[in-house]
């Protein structure tokens, strides 16, 4: 099987899902192409993982395994062009197990199920796709895709003011990517205009037909803006609250959990290693937003009432880390990142599913009408509570080794400027834990004073086994973090390196 | 005379004996007595069956045209690169290019034609029928004239051609107050424009002595007050065809007036045409260092003014056509961008932009014509709920709707895309950030007829719509070629295969 088709095979499911959706009658018929469609999926992403490993045994070094490319667009030097690295591969992972979990999360979904998963599934499919590409036209195009569902998922199947947010989220990110645009096109022409290929540009780097360095200092903020818009950059972050908070519940967890990590990664992949003299010497303008937006989002949380909106906050604040941890510039900070990615799509796809299925019950997300759901639901309140656990670091959990892995990542920064940064973020902790205690304790423990919620039901099976497979992920990454750090180490390193060893100008890259 | 010049033509001799065609079908017919009977009622049995035989009327052409457009993209040898061929002097030019042009405007003639054949086959449309057709395809002819002009008079002869019949079909709806004041509206402003631009055409004159396309090009070489004045004029007269701002006025009326098939025919041929020729004069006769400069600038301005504006207006909208109205002059704006510069990039995405154009916006319109036939609806809010009634031309609108505001992966975004880098490449950053920044303005109306069909709810949506089998084919024709077109790379690549040698 060529390279091309084994990993273009993450774009033919979803693409067969859609036939199959299309043609399917009945709900069950629907339901079933779903499940077939996302475990096949699972499967794959499980067996390049270990193909990935197997490759990197047997002594292969290339940064980008699995290259291949097939000719799009002769004359614009537009390739199809696919290839994986360590991050990629751990991002499949996650975007999989989130699909998978996620169809079950809308097992019940009414009505228009048949409408909702092709949009869902269309969705996957951008993600999907742009975890796989490696020309820019291609990420592009596929980012795009994963992004414009979106409108008629919230549209439609929303709550609340689902019209306003839908409209918000839509058009900020869509303004997000319409930087993006100029930020490729002066990439792609900076670069010489013969290559859309990302690792063929960055080859680029130090030779004739580099980026001049006054170009980089513009395309370079316009790549990161329109990425951070969809990674919560402050003050870009507005449409996320919103956007979360209207959303069906599985469009949350697909938004939080993978959809937001497509800005990180391509802020790391793009903006960063294709621009790595304008990152160095702008990075610290981000790097003081991205604090802001960690901080900010932790506290902005702590005052909401909204279970949803809690959340929202906390993915900002969450996402702001990971924006924070790529900007520190080492092999460990970024790993962190990543790390990151995954802790928190995980985590948050599991928080946003429980409170998806509490809301389903009781019907209002406000906290302070909800009490004593410990002893009415307790195994869905006892996921809530390891959810709460993971999101504010507990050892064992995957939050925990994540985020010390972008602490200790980010204070190898000897200079005063990055290590005040660092403290600041650190205060974020603090912040998580006070919002995660205060909530836990309110809505789980004491009595329950509504009487309407004494009768009722614990989580179905569908419920369980979304929420089972998730905390199984988050735990397995906080237990065993090893493996999983060390295939994203392989991933990061040379973009790293690559960013650090670009000949700038000035040796000192901040004014500090 | 070397006859075999006319060869050179075969398209539009081809398209001339479709028309004669029709004229004759059209005599045989439509007698005294169907017309009659279609007018009145047919209630006779012997007059029901001549009503019944002017439905050929309304078959023929059809047949006719398919036939014409499939010969027509059947083009006698393909050789790479550009190679150009003259007839009668130079008056007549023609290159692979412009056949690939006419094969567009022939695929969206048929279209439409599809398109308005529930229209047609109303009783009482059916003895207008002939004309319809015949009209239609003498604008179509006069475009194709336009087109190939290597000569100004040529060239002003096909635009006369392509505007006034076109003023008969948007006053189609004889007993219509608002058709007959649309086209009184056009008549006058296009008049108007021609004036202009035969001023302009006069004062080039004057410069270059010359009325032939490749002389003009030799003897202007150093811009004046004068050349510059006609160059301005041209340009403004080309832009009201074009519908660019501030030449628009004249649309939003037009559109809204005119019967939908004509409404969808002025909104996608004629601007494709007028654009196309726009791009020849500009490339072919003003193609020296200063005149580049001049017009680069000039059209920098229309095409902002032209997106943002529109853009603005077509917030406002409610009216479903006059919403169209001011997104096919923001899109007209679009389509311009791939002037700048006067790179063959540009032009190549300029034809290719205006291929995908013409699918996603008769595509729309063919399913706003058949909303509007079975219900008498056309406003956005009428649309409100609409999924729930008609799902399948909703979902039709919305990939329409998608390949217009350039989402992914349908074509309008490849063809935005491409038109938006040939622009960057030729240095032309800022315009391109303006023209991005409108694709999410646009985006957002685009949306609003979305959330209409999808999310707002309404106790009496339009009922369930049966469309006709013609304009099902059409829909269909124009929902397949937006998602195919631009993830098969083939269009794209074809066109450059075939190359630009202006």
């Amino acid at each position: 099987m060529s390279n091309l088709l084994f990993l273009s095979i993450f774009v033919l499911i979803p693409l067969l899902m859609l036939l199959g959706l299309w043609i399917a009658r009945t709900t069950n018929q629907v339901r079933g192409v779903m499940v077939v469609g996302s475990s096949a999926l699972l499967l794959h992403s499980i067996y390049l993982t270990f193909e990935f490993l197997a490759e990197r045994e047997a002594g292969n070094l290339a940064p980008m395994l699995f290259q291949d490319a097939w000719v799009w667009f002769p004359d614009l030097h537009i390739n199809y062009a696919v290839g994986v690295d360590g991050i990629s591969v751990v991002m499949l992972l996650l975007s999989s197990i989130i699909v998978f979990t996620g169809t079950f999360a809308s097992w019940k979904l009414k009505p228009l199920t048949k409408e909702y998963f092709l949009w869902f599934t269309l969705l996957s499919m951008g993600v999907f796709g742009f975890f796989i590409t490696v020309d820019m036209f291609a990420m592009f195009m596929f980012y795009e895709i994963a992004l414009i569902p979106m409108y008629l998922l919230i549209g439609v199947w929303g709550s609340g003011k689902k019209e306003y947010a839908a409209m918000k989220l839509t058009l900020m990110l869509m303004g997000g990517s319409a930087f993006l645009m100029i930020g490729i096109f002066g990439i792609y022409f900076g670069a010489g205009g013969n290559t859309m290929n990302i690792l063929d540009i960055a080859g680029h780097t130090g030779g004739a037909q580099a980026i001049p360095f006054a170009q980089q200092c513009i395309w370079f903020p316009m790549t990161f803006v329109g990425f951070g818009v969809l990674g919560a950059l402050f003050p870009f972050h507005t449409w996320s609250p919103d956007g979360h908070a209207s959303a069906p519940t599985a469009v949350s967890m697909l938004h939080a959990g993978v959809l937001m990590k497509l800005g990180g990664y391509g802020c790391f992949r793009i903006a960063m290693y294709l621009l790595p003299d304008a990152a160095q010497e702008l990075g610290w303008i981000f790097l003081i937003l991205t604090g802001i937006s960690v901080v900010y989002g932790a506290f902005s949380a702590c005052v909401q009432t909204d279970l949803k909106y809690i959340n929202a906050y906390s993915s900002v604040s969450h996402c702001g880390l990971v924006l924070f941890a790529i900007l520190m510039l080492n092999t460990t900070s970024c790993t962190g990142a990543v790390l990151q990615m995954l802790s928190h799509g995980l985590m948050t796809a599991l928080f946003f599913a429980l409170i998806g299925m509490i809301y389903g019950r009781t019907h209002t997300r406000d906290i302070r009408e909800l009490s004593g759901l410990m002893r009415i639901m307790p195994f869905l309140a006892v996921c809530y509570v390891i959810a709460g656990l993971a999101n504010l670091g507990l050892p064992g959990l995957s939050g925990f080794v994540a985020e010390m892995t972008i602490f200790v990542g980010s204070f190898q920064n000897a200079d005063t400027f990055h290590r005040v940064l660092t403290i600041a973020a650190c205060t974020s902790i603090v912040i998580t834990a006070v919002y995660i205690l205060r909530l836990v304790g309110k809505i789980l423990y004491g009595t329950c004073t509504n009487e309407h919620h004494l009768k009722l039901t614990d989580a179905t099976w569908d419920e369980r086994l979304a929420v089972i497979c998730l905390i199984l992920a988050v735990a397995g990454l906080g237990l065993a973090p090893l493996w999983v750090s060390n295939l994203i180490t392989d991933g990061v390193a040379p973009i790293v390196d690559h960013i650090n060893s670009a000949s700038h100008l000035l040796s000192n890259s901040n004014p500090f | 005379m070397d006859y075999s010049q006319f060869l050179n033509m075969r398209e539009e001799l081809s398209l001339l004996l479709v028309i004669l065609l029709i004229f004759i079908v059209d005599l045989f017919v439509s007698g005294e007595k169907s017309r009659a009977c279609c007018l009145e009622g047919c209630e006779a049995e012997a007059g029901g069956k001549s009503c019944t035989r002017m439905v050929w009327l309304t078959r023929v052409p059809i047949i006719l045209m398919i036939a014409h457009t499939i010969l027509g993209m059947c083009p006698g040898e393909i050789s790479v690169g550009a190679t150009w061929e003259y007839s009668f002097g130079k008056m007549y030019q023609h290159t692979e290019m412009m056949v690939f042009m006419k094969s567009i405007l022939n695929i969206g003639a048929v279209l439409v034609m599809l398109m308005a054949y529930p229209n047609l086959y109303k009783a009482e449309n059916r003895i207008k029928a002939g004309e319809f057709y015949s009209l239609t395809l003498f604008t179509l002819l006069g475009m194709y004239f336009m087109i190939s002009a290597g000569h100004f008079l040529m060239f002003f002869i096909g635009l006369e051609l392509a505007s006034i019949p076109m003023a008969a079909l948007i006053a189609f709806k004889k007993k219509d107050e608002r058709s007959g004041e649309a086209g009184a509206k056009f008549i006058l402003l296009a008049l108007f424009s021609s004036a202009l631009l035969l001023y302009g055409i006069s004062l080039i004159y004057g410069q270059a002595g010359t009325l032939y396309f490749d002389e003009m090009a030799i003897y202007l070489h150093r811009p004046n007050f004068i050349s510059i004045l006609g160059l301005v004029l041209v340009i403004t007269g080309l832009g009201f065809k074009i519908s660019m701002v501030p030449f628009h006025l004249w649309t939003a009326d037009t559109y809204e007036g005119a019967p939908t098939p004509v409404t969808a025919f002025l909104s996608v041929l004629s601007k494709g045409a007028a654009a196309f020729t726009l791009m020849v004069i500009l490339v072919k006769i003003f193609s020296s260092g200063p005149f580049i400069e001049y017009w680069n600038v000039s059209m920098q301005v229309l095409i902002v003014l032209s997106i943002t504006v529109a853009n603005l207006f077509a917030i406002r909208q409610n009216n479903l056509k006059r919403f169209m109205a001011f997104s096919a002059i923001s899109q007209a704006g679009y389509l311009v961008l791939g002037l700048l510069g006067g790179t063959a990039q540009g032009m190549e995405s300029m034809v290719y932009y205006l291929a995908i154009y013409t699918f996603a916006n008769l595509g729309a319109f063919a399913i706003i014509n058949e909303l509007e036939l079975a219900s008498g609806k056309v406003c956005i809010s009428d649309y409100n709920g609409l999924y729930s009634t008609n799902p399948r031309m909703a979902f039709c609108m919305t990939i329409c709707l998608f390949s217009l505001a350039g989402i992914p992966p349908f074509a309008g975004f490849f063809s935005k895309f491409f038109i938006f880098m040939a622009a960057f490449k030729a240095g032309y950053v800022w315009t391109v950030f303006i023209a991005l920044v409108n694709t999410v303005i646009s985006l957002y109306y685009y949306l609003l007829i979305v959330k209409a069909m999808y999310i707002k709810s309404n106790p009496s949506p339009i009922a369930k719509v049966y469309p006709s089998l013609p304009g099902v084919t059409a829909i269909i024709l124009c929902v397949v070629a937006t998602i195919l077109f631009g993830v098969f790379s083939a269009p794209f690549n074809f066109l450059g295969f075939y190359g630009f040698g202006m």
